[in-house]
């Protein structure tokens, strides 16, 4: 266990560090967050109604955008090639980065997420519901978007090839997301339907994440 | 000749250039008949005429899924027994892959807009078939991204893969949700509930479409095996400029 | 043959159908003729593949061998 924590513990200082990139999510969350009002006018019903589905769908870009700094530092300086032929399991190893990865740069979003949630007029009650939903959610986020890191390790600009790639596998998480996150106020499909359902894709990814991503480490790299 | 002699690059495209003339004329021969069937289709008594589009537009559904399915048991060709032929037929595949889904979501969309009224509603089938068509332009992206033929062939093998999970999700959404799309009708376990007159013109297309993926797949392989050709000769002209 | 009220919707789902396919095909004649050629080009210049070589070639790629077999 104590490389693992090891690695958990570099990865999360590497990441609050100022150059690490963790609140850059967040400001990024924000940005898109105020353009929403500008484009769409101050409707504020409108923006109440529709505060969940831009909420996460800003946590979702701010997500995306930190995805590049998962394996390609590492890949840079060595250390993936450390990781690569160490003792530890590889998928245990790109599972931790992930872990690491999650709480520098999500779960700020979920903390911030209530607060971004004023600007959109959105009632506490959602806020609530949209910060849980984000909590449950953004798991299957990162560790679907380690397989996309994992398959564009070793390109110079993978960044947007790596967001075409994602994007398709995460549409599942944004619906059941804004789903539950709308349940919870009003509206048909109950909360707690939805809410598994994303439960149950978050934990899916926690297998198939690392597995697929130490696969497309180990063939493109040897 | 055993199929494991077709394994090897050059014989296969040997076999496959006496082989296409055929499935050429076969195809042809196959829409001919076929669109004789769907001319004579009668008219269905709720849609009238427009149910001729389903015969276009079930096929293409059949061959955007079943093209991914040719791409996953390549990707397990690749990445399980580096089989020489798997990269080749995954990314031949690619592009005709996403030409039957665009095809599907183009004739789906100019039938929803007299029979439900919208050219488009996101409901899961569309949803999911949308979701696929993008996984295939990524899937071609990754191809044209990565320099290397091999790496390239297996990232996009570990990519198909996990894509595929999406297939059952296209097959079983109009069982799991309400969905405008109507549900199953043709390969149902109490058996069709379409009408002859109905079903053996769409089982036509069907064979038609079959024949014409084929075709363009081999044809594509054919391509693609002579790329890498090229390519292996080209840069061992550069190797020779180099050293000169 | 009438088409009923809603002729325009199939003749279009028709004719995209047919443009996907026309372009599949275009687009699989013309990239075998750009690569035949390119091929023929590679070829004139003096390339050939391993395969391809006569065989006499063959003795001059014979690897360095072992030392012990020398007199």
């Amino acid at each position: 266990m104590r490389p693992l924590s090891a690695l958990l513990v570099r990865d999360i200082r590497l990441a609050v560090r100022v150059g690490g990139g963790a609140l850059v999510g967040v400001l990024f969350f924000l940005i898109v967050v105020t353009l929403v009002p500008f484009a769409i006018g101050p409707d504020l019903p409108l923006l109440s109604r529709i505060g969940p589905a831009v909420l996460w769908l800003g946590a979702l870009l701010a997500t995306l955008l930190g995805l590049d700094r998962l394996l390609a530092s590492d890949y840079e300086d060595g250390s993936l090639d450390l990781l690569l032929t160490g003792s530890t399991p590889l998928e245990l190893a790109v599972a931790i980065k992930a872990l690491a990865h999650w709480l520098t740069t999500a779960v700020p979003l979920v903390v911030a997420a209530p607060l971004l949630g004023l600007l959109l007029n959105v009632d506490l009650g959602a806020s609530w519901a949209v910060s849980l939903t984000l909590l449950a959610g953004t798991p299957a986020l990162t560790f679907i978007g380690l397989i996309g890191a994992a398959l564009t390790v070793a390109l110079r600009r993978g960044g947007v090839l790596l967001a075409v790639l994602i994007l398709p596998l995460n549409i599942p998480v944004l619906i059941f997301g804004v789903a539950a996150s709308n349940a919870a106020t009003a509206g048909t499909v109950p909360f707690g339907g939805a809410f598994l359902i994303l439960c149950a894709l978050s934990l899916m990814s926690l297998v198939v994440g690392p597995v697929a991503a130490a696969i497309a480490l180990r063939q493109g790299l040897d | 000749m055993s199929l494991i002699d077709l394994a090897n690059p050059s014989r296969f495209s040997a076999v496959t250039a006496r082989v296409l003339p055929w499935l050429i004329v076969a195809t042809i021969l196959a829409f001919a008949v076929g669109g004789v069937q769907t001319y004579f289709a009668p008219d269905d008594y709720q849609q009238g005429a427009t149910v001729k589009i389903m015969f276009i537009h079930v096929p293409a559904a059949w061959l955007g899924i079943a093209a991914w399915g040719v791409m996953s048991a390549a990707a397990l060709g690749t990445l399980v027994w580096r089989h020489p032929l798997a990269d080749v037929a995954a990314k031949a595949a690619a592009p005709i892959g996403a030409a039957f889904t665009l095809m599907c979501l183009l004739t789906g969309s100019l039938w929803g807009r007299p029979m439900w009224g919208t050219y488009w509603v996101w409901d899961a089938r569309l949803t999911s078939v949308l979701v696929l068509f993008l996984l295939y332009l990524g899937v071609i992206a990754l191809w044209h991204t990565i320099d290397d033929p091999t790496l390239a062939a297996r990232a996009a093998a570990v990519f198909t893969l996990v894509g595929a999970i999406n297939i059952p999700i296209i097959k079983f959404s109009v069982e799991w949700w309400n969905t405008l799309h109507q549900g199953a009708s043709v390969f149902r376990i109490g058996g069709s509930a379409i009408h002859p007159s109905i079903l053996v013109p769409l089982i036509g297309m069907l064979t038609a479409f079959t024949l014409l993926f084929l075709t363009l797949h081999l044809a594509a392989m054919r391509n693609e095996i002579l790329r890498r050709r090229l390519r292996t000769m080209l840069l061992m002209k550069a190797d020779a400029a180099a050293r000169a | 043959m009438d088409f009923g009220p809603y002729a325009v919707f199939i003749v279009t789902a028709y004719a995209a159908a047919a443009v996907i396919v026309a372009a599949l095909v275009i687009w699989i004649m013309l990239d075998r003729r750009r690569l035949v050629r390119a091929m023929a080009d590679v070829e004139a210049q003096g390339l050939s593949r391993r395969s391809g070589r006569k065989p006499q070639e063959k003795p001059r790629d014979k690897p360095e061998g072992n030392p012990e077999d020398k007199p």
